[in-house]
């Protein structure tokens, strides 16, 4: 299963794009209680947002996101059917991407 | 094959000159076209290690001096019950907008965020992001010639380090 999940909504002529992203986002300094080592950094660097084959969003994020990263943008235009992808990249070079049409 | 990475290029570069960082990206882009698909460009790692704010302001901006403006509104919650899920909605009625960062003066590492924003979209932007204590949130917005900030207080309860 994804780890992204994208919702858009139609709002006056603009959609909003919303997306919940499952991960953990660890930044490095917090401790594992049972073995007393530090959890090891593990969070997204790059998230990308496309409308069709554009970019619309080219972000850089660092481990001060919370826990399952949420995202909102808002679209000017965008019509049913164009196909919205969101995909992230994290530090440990694991990706996901995922693309939805808007309804 | 030489063909199409130059085309690959040509847009990524078309998207990239809006960046203040362009030249930086410039000598990566090759890296990271190898690298992954997903990957458009090399995450800016300096901008990202612990800091004091106003290293962090120098680093993004190499400024400190950042012209408060009304035009951004920044919506936050004035009380945080839990400092590691803080909802930020940024938005701004400023022209032009190419970038929002976003800043937690107290975290570690200040820098939470940089969004590129594509002239498709709203000057709107929202997250949610970790509080290590009570701080100041701070928006950085870049137009296609100058630099805005706006800021907010935000009290935290319980800290955001506990992921």
């Amino acid at each position: 299963m994804s780890t992204i999940k994208i919702r858009t909504k139609r709002l006056d002529g603009k959609t909003q794009i919303r997306t919940l992203i499952s991960h953990p986002m660890e930044h490095g300094r917090n401790m594992d209680e049972k073995t007393g080592e530090l959890i090891p950094a593990h969070y997204i660097q790059e998230l990308l947002v496309k409308h069709n084959d554009n970019i619309i969003v080219n972000s850089n994020l660092g481990a001060g996101i919370s826990k399952n990263p949420y995202f909102a943008f808002m679209l000017k235009g965008g019509e049913v059917g164009d196909k919205i992808t969101i995909s992230w990249r994290d530090n440990l070079d694991n990706s996901d991407s995922q693309s939805r049409e808007i309804e | 094959m030489k063909d199409i990475i130059s085309v690959n290029l040509n847009n990524r570069r078309n998207f990239l000159k809006k960046t203040t960082v362009a030249s930086a990206y410039a000598a990566t882009i090759m890296t990271g076209l190898l690298a992954s698909e997903n990957a458009q460009a090399e995450w800016l790692a300096d901008l990202f290690a612990p800091a004091p704010m106003e290293d962090s302001f120098n680093h993004s901006f190499n400024t400190n001096a950042i012209a408060l403006s009304d035009e951004i509104k920044l919506k936050l919650p004035t009380i945080a019950e839990n400092g590691a899920v803080v909802p930020i909605t940024v938005t701004s009625t400023l022209e032009n907008v190419e970038q929002v960062y976003i800043f937690v003066e107290k975290n570690p590492v200040p820098l939470v965020a940089i969004f590129d924003l594509s002239p498709e979209l709203d000057a709107f932007v929202s997250a949610r992001v970790k509080m290590a204590k009570t701080s100041d949130v701070i928006a950085v917005v870049k137009t296609q010639s100058k630099l805005y900030k706006a800021q907010k207080l935000v009290k935290v309860t319980i800290g955001g380090c506990g992921g």
